[in-house]
């Protein structure tokens, strides 16, 4: 997915970390990898540790960090728009326009990495940056337990058991695409993108899918 | 044998009367130490009460509570999954430092976040779901 970006700025001390926040594991994320060839780090995180760490709640987004190893950019969507909520569910396609408008996003995204790794633009000072944190709450918190436990127990045998934890943590913690999606796929795959999750996602109403990065 | 499941991974320990654990496992498995002043991490100090230490073992279980941190276990009382306060998660990122972690690539080598200090890094999360 980001391959592109990385051979044009590898000489540039710049990496680019990919995490698979993949509870099946790695060989449900080999195909990708090895399609993409990528040169980068492609690290498997069944565990979702990672969101965990960085309160993220939804594929794909990222963090910006910096040579001393600080936040310049806090979770936000990576380069993804809604555009997609428009989809005509039975064609399974979206608008030309609306490709079009995904496609630039997506473009300008990526553009904006290229700008921050050349010359460090879009860094947020501390303030701003404090200002974009996730809030992580007691709620989220134990949802992340809950998940943890859910898929371990999943992976050792123990599916009902396993759901039922993954279902709780996905109440504690709704805003996590996360946690609903990877529980669904988990149940069977496929299922994070079935009719339970186009629901999901018309019952957001005007809150975004994708928030914007604001860049 | 009880497992646990940590910010540092996954453990096997000899648990009993809940979580109470022996000094060392409890260290092994969450970087806890027991000291006179209490359960210590990096710079940080928890008292704990009487009741939740004794002689070279300590309840794991009251740690946590006294932390404020989530923990959960599974219905057979086997596995346990102690996660993170919230209020240490704001900290540490209100801190913007990024936090670290160490994760395996798809020929199970592990690669750790901060050995990437001195590059800008794009950490960015995907799913084939």
């Amino acid at each position: 997915m980001w391959q592109e970006l990385y051979a044009v700025l590898k000489d540039r001390n710049f990496m680019v970390v990919a995490v698979a926040e993949e509870s099946r594991g790695p060989e449900h994320a080999r195909q990708w990898i090895e399609a993409a060839k990528p040169e980068y780090w492609c690290l498997i995180d069944p565990a979702h540790r990672v969101a965990d760490l960085y309160g993220m709640t939804n594929v794909p987004q990222a963090v910006w960090i910096d040579e001393q190893g600080h936040i310049a950019r806090p979770t936000e969507t990576a380069g993804s728009t809604d555009h997609f909520r428009r989809m005509d569910l039975t064609t399974r396609t979206m608008s030309p326009e609306d490709q079009a408008a995904r496609t630039a996003a997506r473009a300008r995204y990526l553009d904006a990495v290229k700008d921050w790794v050349l010359s460090g633009k879009h860094a947020l000072g501390a303030e701003a940056a404090r200002r974009k944190l996730p809030r992580i709450t007691p709620e989220i918190a134990r949802a992340h337990a809950l998940f943890r436990l859910g898929a371990w127990l999943r992976s050792h045998g123990k599916a009902a058991e396993g759901d039922r934890h993954m279902g709780e943590a996905s109440r504690l913690h709704p805003d996590s695409w996360n946690v609903w999606r990877q529980a669904a796929d988990l149940d069977e795959v496929g299922k994070a993108s079935g009719q339970a999750f186009w629901a999901r996602v018309q019952a957001l109403g005007d809150k975004p899918y994708y928030p914007s990065p604001e860049l | 044998m009880t497992i646990l499941l940590t910010e540092s991974g996954e453990y096997v320990v000899a648990a009993r009367d809940g979580l109470w654990l022996s000094a060392a496992d409890a260290e092994r498995s969450t970087g806890w130490t027991l000291k006179p002043e209490g359960m210590c991490k990096d710079e940080l100090c928890v008292p704990l009460p009487a009741t939740a230490t004794r002689g070279g073992e300590v309840d794991l279980a009251a740690l946590w509570a006294k932390l404020g941190a989530p923990m959960a276990r599974d219905d057979a009382g086997d596995v346990w999954s102690l996660g993170t306060a919230a209020e240490t998660r704001n900290a540490a990122l209100d801190g913007l430092e990024a936090p670290d972690f160490a994760l395996n690539d798809l020929a199970g080598t592990s690669h750790r976040l901060s050995s990437l200090r001195g590059k800008k890094v794009f950490l960015a999360t995907w799913a084939s779901w």
